[in-house]
């Protein structure tokens, strides 16, 4: 607790950097796991190989990737920006298949009731198709927030300071102080990033739980 | 006018689901595509506003082949309703209603204005304009669903078994109320549906298709139940198609028979009296309208509402043969009462001069409205 007390300044300046490194390859991942969502739905032929190829993406081992990162985009080790990558192409891993399910899941009558209205097809993906995916896409975003937070750690590894560092840290000097602060901050994170979605979600939703519209 | 001319479907799997479609929907009126299912009915609807290519053969409207039209501007002219309302649950009820309006770039005011006096067109009050579909009824649902497709007032209206997903009471008012609405709004109508009831009820034309996409047998109703075309179109139209025809026989020359009635409260002395020795005697209230059978013999107190026998239906004068019929057979009295427009008594007849008078031979021209009442 001393420590913790001594560090404070510390501990939450690798708390944002842990927020960022979370949260900018969600919101990258999410954008890109939108269009390849929609053609896996909208292409029979094109789903087996776009929800296999993305599944793969996230057997490989997130330390190998943050160190092929550099090799492959030219950075240096210590960049941000292979964390970034590495941690986005897994989101898209996680979010493609909830992307293309989600959509899947909305009633076809509605689709075709917009169809029929001449509703054309991009409009009719951000108008109908995408809000009434909201739950089950929400649902995806919320263990990749979480697969996110933790995955992030695994960076300190390379040196990239974060949350994770804490566990080097108390590790390298056989401290057990910082490590329980880090597990903590990395919970309260997953936990508030959790319920950042959760609120987003049904502020997305009204229909759902039975408000009426202003 | 809507027309088809040798129109096929070939699906890519070789499902030929049209196979060489010609007929016209004529301008105001309500054709039925009706027939069992897998004939090729939504996918002839469909193939009308381009949400489905034809393998060959042109639809046109008023002579306009549509295939050279922008699929989208084709289909925000046209009106379409589904089972269920196919209603976006993310949006209002007024919302949904304003759909094609704001398509159409409407100002939101105006759009928002005709959604509201559509939803009281179609029977809602306009309370529920705020809620979203799943806080309404099945049948409120579907009122939502023909006042969407409804709002920019389309000349051409696609109606895809709108109906079949609510109980019989309330498809039976979605329908009395649909007849209405297309008195006055003259709309161009094709309606699919697999009920023959619901065909016959509500087309001025039914087309009746095989499996294969084909038409067996295009007629008016009471033509359809007159002359079936051949033991397909008979078998679909089930039984008792003498007897439906007849709602399509009009009535003008039926022998009534004055009939003595009470009013409600009038004493056992007054009933009895006013029977003149028969076992049943009418009873009318204050407007003159029937509301039920008493027997004055049975009666110890005045004569209210309590007391009346309810099995018989009523017919309107000038109505149909089958209405008349039907009065006639199921009052109690075995004498059929008719009222005029207004539901006033005009008379009873017997279930003999009914009959005589369809043994005169078929009047086929249909009645304005055909309505058999269920009071009393
Ligand atoms: N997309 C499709 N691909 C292949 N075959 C299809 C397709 N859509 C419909 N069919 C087939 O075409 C035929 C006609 O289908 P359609 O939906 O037009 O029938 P329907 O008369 O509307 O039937 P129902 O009363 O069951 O709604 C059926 O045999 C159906 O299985
Ligand atoms: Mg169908």
């Amino acid at each position: 607790m001393t420590w913790f007390l001594d560090h404070v300044g510390q501990v939450l300046t690798l708390f944002l950097t842990h927020i960022r490194l979370a949260v900018i390859p969600l919101v990258i991942g999410m954008v890109l796991a939108l269009p390849l969502g929609w053609v896996a739905r909208r292409f029979p032929l094109a789903y087996p190989p776009i929800i296999t190829v993305t599944g793969l993406l996230y057997t490989i081992p997130s330390l190998a990737l943050f160190v092929l990162m550099p090799l492959i985009l030219g950075t240096g080790i210590l960049s941000d920006t292979n964390i970034i990558v590495a941690l986005s192409l897994y989101t898209v891993a996680l979010l493609t298949r909830t992307v293309a399910d989600g959509l899947a899941a909305v009633p076809d009558q509605v689709v075709q009731a917009a169809t029929a209205m001449g509703i054309g097809p991009l409009r009719r993906f951000f108008t109908v198709e995408l809000p009434l995916a909201v739950p089950v896409i929400s649902a995806g975003l919320r263990v990749a927030a979480v697969s996110n937070v933790s995955i992030v750690s695994v960076a300190a590894l390379l040196g990239i300071a974060q949350l994770g560092s804490l566990f080097t840290d108390g590790f390298a000097r056989q401290f057990l102080d910082p490590i329980v602060v880090g597990i903590i901050a990395c919970l309260l994170l997953a936990v508030l990033l959790d319920l950042l979605i959760i609120a987003l979600t049904w502020v997305a939703t009204p229909w759902l739980h039975g408000r009426r519209a202003a | 006018m809507i027309s088809f001319t040798d129109v096929t479907k070939v699906y890519p799997d070789g499902t030929t689901a049209v196979g060489g479609l010609t007929l016209e929907a004529p301008t105001g009126q309500i054709t039925v595509f009706v027939g069992p299912s897998g004939c090729g009915k939504t996918t002839s609807l469909r193939m009308i506003n381009r949400m489905i290519e034809p393998t060959s053969g042109v639809i046109a409207i008023d002579g306009r082949d549509t295939g050279s039209m922008n699929p989208t501007e084709l289909r925000r002219g046209i009106g379409y309703v589904i089972q269920s309302g196919g209603l976006f649950p993310h949006r209002t009820i007024v919302e949904n209603v304003m759909t094609v309006p704001l398509l159409l770039g409407w100002d939101k005011n105006k759009a928002r204005a005709t959604a509201m006096e559509l939803l009281e067109r179609v029977g809602l009050s306009t309370s529920l304009a705020k809620r979203y579909p799943n806080q309404l009824s099945g049948g409120q649902q579907q009122r939502v669903g023909v006042a969407r497709a409804l709002a920019s007032d389309p000349p051409i209206m696609l109606m895809d078994e709108p109906f079949s997903a609510v109980d019989p009471i309330v498809r039976d008012q979605l329908q009395d109320e649909f007849l209405r609405l297309q008195n006055e709004l003259g709309k161009t109508i094709v309606f699919v549906t697999h009920d023959i009831d619901e065909a016959v009820k509500l087309g001025d034309q039914v087309a009746v298709l095989r499996v294969g996409g084909t038409l067996a047998q295009l007629a008016t109703p009471d033509r359809l139940l007159a002359d079936p075309y051949d033991d397909f179109v008979a078998d679909f139209l089930g039984r008792d198609r003498g007897y439906r025809g007849l709602a399509f026989a009009s009535a003008p020359a039926l022998a009534i028979e004055p009939e003595t009635s009470v009013r409600l409260g009038a004493t056992p002395q007054e009933a009895l009296a006013a029977a003149a020795g028969r076992d049943w005697l009418l009873v009318v209230d204050d407007d003159g309208a029937p509301v039920g059978w008493v027997e004055p013999r049975k009666l110890r107190e005045p004569v209210s509402r309590g007391f009346l026998h309810r099995g018989g239906t009523v017919a309107r004068q000038g109505g149909s043969l089958r209405a008349a019929l039907d009065a006639a057979l199921s009052s109690p009295a075995r004498r059929g009462v008719l009222v005029d427009d207004a539901g006033r008594l005009v008379g009873t007849v017997q279930a003999r001069d009914v009959l005589t008078e369809i043994e005169r031979g078929p009047q086929v021209s249909a009645p304005a409205e055909e309505r058999i009442e269920d009071t009393p």
